[in-house]
């Protein structure tokens, strides 16, 4: 034994440099080198990346975060049932009432000393001209308010230049050139700012609001299409989540290995990567055309997006359940459980965290979906209409979020632009919240063999 | 967890889903069409929700031929009552129309829109326009000697020494929008005529058909860009591009002011007095139309469109007009039309 191994070293010797383990030869230089070189190119793409991240999400948050404050002129409304009455009786009736809130306006600019040769009719564009509708509702709504004598505090919005003037979106210069507000109305803000009448906070009604029209994008806000995306969510997890884990749990457990589920595992596979503006042409021609199910309802919105879903919940379905050890399964058939037992008694529960985690990734790539509602006319305007049920909720028009934003991108007013943006911020939230949800799943219920 | 009562239970929702919306009786108002009626529509059914027991109509946009397809489609819930449209409806659409069984169409003309040419604020001096510099700038072939020769212009400069030399860069709305048939009509085809360019061709043999045809084809070889989106799209090319030019509806130009600078047409400056009195040549009527099959049946078609028309909306100092909207002077004869519901 000692023979056949002694001449090895010299063998070793002769055939090859002498190298030192202190001393790195060229080729090992190179090749280290090569290494660092790979290693700077990724923390530079890292880099990259981290740059472009943090300057879309500060762009989000710079342009966003105004949205969610808006200008409100208050005012103290002395309401009689004359005028009031007086109001009802005329066609366009909100008009008696802006009447009344400009002659107010007036009434309180007097009481703090601030002076103005502007007619009631030009300095009502400082209001928003929404705010008619907002006395007449809450009048119809209190009609015990109009006692004689009685005061109401009412905050009104302001018009959307005004508010872009607190916010610094509109100047003096930009205003010289514009029609709707002159640079005088903006003396006269700051003046009522500084007594009190005039002040910007935090407006609830851009998260639960309805979308306005282009007249008073002030008033706009996401609420409606928020309940929107909630009911086509619903469709999407009661039909894509059912069908989904069966058709994953049979193909995966029950069906033949042959040639016709081999064909269908490819073809689920392909249609994970169809564009989404193919399903909604799809939902166009089956749904709305064929079946005839409302045009732009949350229903059709739905079963569009969960033909999209369940490739995604199926695809990772079948992931958690292979990951599932087989001698769970041998296990069970051991002890004497039918195929049917093992599959719903073992191996689906230890598969629950990863099929939800599928399912919730799922919807959130439907929530942010656009492209397959144009298609079915969820990009329409829609005033005030909040469903009045359950069934409303489903089948009256309605818009979603990601297409009452791509709706606000591209109307005239500027105002919109910035509610584009804060509605982005809204639906990043629910996104990373239905991230973080999923992230959590399978952290704490994650089975590892 | 049972999935097969999970399934069942679904699929019976569903069911019941689809039979209560066949079963459903629809009562709002559903509007679509023109993307440049879309506003006033909108602000009009704003106001309806609020002033009346209706409910807000739903309004879409999608443009006028999109809009008038769907109006055509027939009669029933599933169909839209109202179809917005920045141009009559042509007799070949108010064919397929009665084919699928709506017969008896309403037409209604609310207003006035200009069309403006406009570029940004900061921008080249464009500030004087005549239709057939225009024509010169963006026609495909110019008759020279007689014959079609391709258009050698690529700057305004070439165009007409009187404007700035920068080269020619124009965005204008693309064939499936309303507006693109006025400014072929009101601008390429009238330059066309007061260049004499048209009297050229008919003289080089053309028949009429045929010249008029070559005065309003647009150059392909990318100087002009036929913008398929709406105005925000027109506003973002030229937000981009120092010497483009757009063409715009007023309503959008007098939104925009500060950024835009809008350009003569003829030496008329395009204001709401302007083109209501016709002198500002580039305008159209706009208009909307209703199903009368639908009135009585879906509520408020009729109340939205007498709102629409009542003076204090569609009349002057409304809020359309305080939006853009040039009112109509023959607002009564409107009023009565809809009043006594009289078909095309």
């Amino acid at each position: 034994m000692t023979d056949a191994t002694a001449p090895l070293p010299a063998a070793r010797a002769t055939g090859r440099k002498s190298s030192s383990i202190l001393e790195l030869d060229a080729r090992t230089r190179r090749r280290n080198a090569a290494e660092a070189r790979f290693k700077t190119y990724g923390i530079i793409a890292i880099c990259l990346g981290l740059f472009f991240l943090v300057w879309l999400l500060s762009a989000i948050v710079r342009n966003g975060v105004p949205a969610f404050t808006q200008t409100f002129v208050t005012l103290e409304m002395e309401l009689s049932a004359e005028e009031v009455a007086a109001a009802e009786a005329s066609v366009v009736k909100t008009s008696a009432y802006r009447d009344m809130i400009r002659a107010e306006l007036i009434e309180q600019m007097e009481l703090n000393g601030i002076e103005t040769d502007m007619t009631p009719e030009v300095l009502g564009q400082l209001l928003s001209s929404g705010e008619a509708n907002q006395l007449r509702t809450w009048v119809l709504e209190n009609p015990s308010s109009m006692t004689e004598g009685a005061t109401v505090t009412l905050p009104f919005l302001a018009a959307s230049r005004v508010d872009g003037y607190a916010k610094g979106r509109v100047t003096r210069e930009s205003l010289a050139r514009d029609s709707n507000l002159s640079p005088a109305h903006l003396d006269l803000v700051d003046q009522l700012e500084e007594a009190g009448i005039v002040e910007r906070r935090f407006n609830l009604a851009f998260i639960t609001g309805s979308d306005a029209s282009d007249a008073r994008p002030e008033q706009a806000g996401i609420g409606v299409a928020m309940l929107g995306s909630f009911f086509m969510m619903l469709v999407v997890l009661f039909l894509s989540l059912p069908i989904g884990v069966a058709a994953s749990i049979y193909l995966e457990e029950f069906a033949p290995k042959n040639r016709i589920t081999d064909f269908i595992e490819v073809n689920i596979s392909n249609l994970a990567a169809v564009p989404s503006i193919v399903f909604g042409i799809l939902g166009l021609a089956i749904f709305i055309q064929f079946i005839g199910l409302p045009q732009s309802a949350p229903l059709v919105g739905g079963l569009v997006l969960t033909l999209m879903t369940l490739p995604t919940i199926i695809i990772s379905t079948r992931a958690s359940l292979k990951a599932v050890p087989p001698s769970i399964r041998d296990a069970a058939l051991g002890v004497g459980a039918s195929k049917m037992q093992s599959v719903f008694h073992h191996v689906l529960p230890l598969a629950m965290p990863g099929i939800l985690t599928g399912t919730i990734i799922g919807l959130a790539q439907a929530l942010g979906e656009t492209a397959p509602l144009l298609l079915i006319g969820m990009v329409g305007f829609i005033a005030s209409n909040y469903p009045d049920g359950v069934a409303s909720g489903f089948l009256d028009p309605n818009s979603a979020m990601p297409a009452q934003i791509y709706e606000w991108a591209k109307r005239a007013d500027p105002a919109f632009y910035e509610r584009a943006w804060g509605g982005i911020i809204i639906l990043l939230g629910f996104l990373l919240t239905m991230n973080i949800i999923a992230i959590i799943l399978r952290r704490r219920f994650e089975r590892r063999w | 967890m049972s999935f097969a009562k999970l399934t069942a239970s679904s699929v019976a929702i569903a069911a019941v889903c689809a039979s209560a919306a066949v079963a459903q009786s629809r009562n709002n108002v559903q509007i679509s069409g023109s993307s440049t009626v879309l506003p006033y529509s909108s602000i009009v059914a704003e106001a309806f929700g609020e002033n009346t027991d209706f409910p807000t109509p739903v309004v879409e946009g999608g443009g006028s031929s999109a809009g008038l397809a769907r109006f055509c489609e027939g009669v029933g819930e599933n169909t839209i009552d109202i179809a917005n449209a920045s141009r009559a409806i042509r007799e070949s659409e108010i064919e397929t129309c009665a084919a699928n069984g709506v017969t008896d169409i309403i037409e209604v003309r609310f207003g006035y829109d200009g069309i403006v040419f406009a570029s940004q604020i900061d921008g080249p001096e464009f500030t004087a326009f005549t239709q057939e510099q225009w024509y010169n700038a963006l026609a495909a072939e110019l008759p020279v000697d007689g014959e079609m020769v391709a258009n050698p212009n690529t700057t305004w400069a070439e165009v007409d020494s009187s404007l700035p030399d920068v080269a020619i860069n124009t965005f204008i709305p693309g064939t499936r929008h309303g507006t693109r048939e006025v400014f072929e009509e009101n601008v390429l085809l009238v330059g066309c005529e007061e260049s004499g360019a048209l009297q050229a061709m008919i003289d080089m043999g053309m028949s009429e058909d045929d010249a008029e045809g070559a005065c309003i084809s647009v150059r392909t070889d990318g100087v002009s860009v036929d913008i398929d989106g709406d105005y925000t799209e027109t506003l973002a090319r030229i937000a981009a591009n120092p010497d483009g030019i757009g063409v715009f509806g007023l309503s959008f130009y007098e939104n925009n002011t500060d950024t835009l600078k809008v350009a003569t047409m003829g030496g008329v400056a395009p204001s709401t007095e302007t083109v209501a009195s016709g002198e500002y040549p580039v305008s159209r009527p706009l208009f909307f139309y209703i199903k009368a099959a639908h009135i009585g049946v879906i509520p408020g078609v009729k109340e939205y469109a007498q709102f629409f028309m009542s003076d204090e909306i569609a009349g002057p100092g409304g809020p359309l007009s305080n939006y853009g909207l040039v009112p109509d002077p023959a607002i009564a004869e409107t009023q009565a039309k809809i009043e006594a519901e009289e078909t095309l």
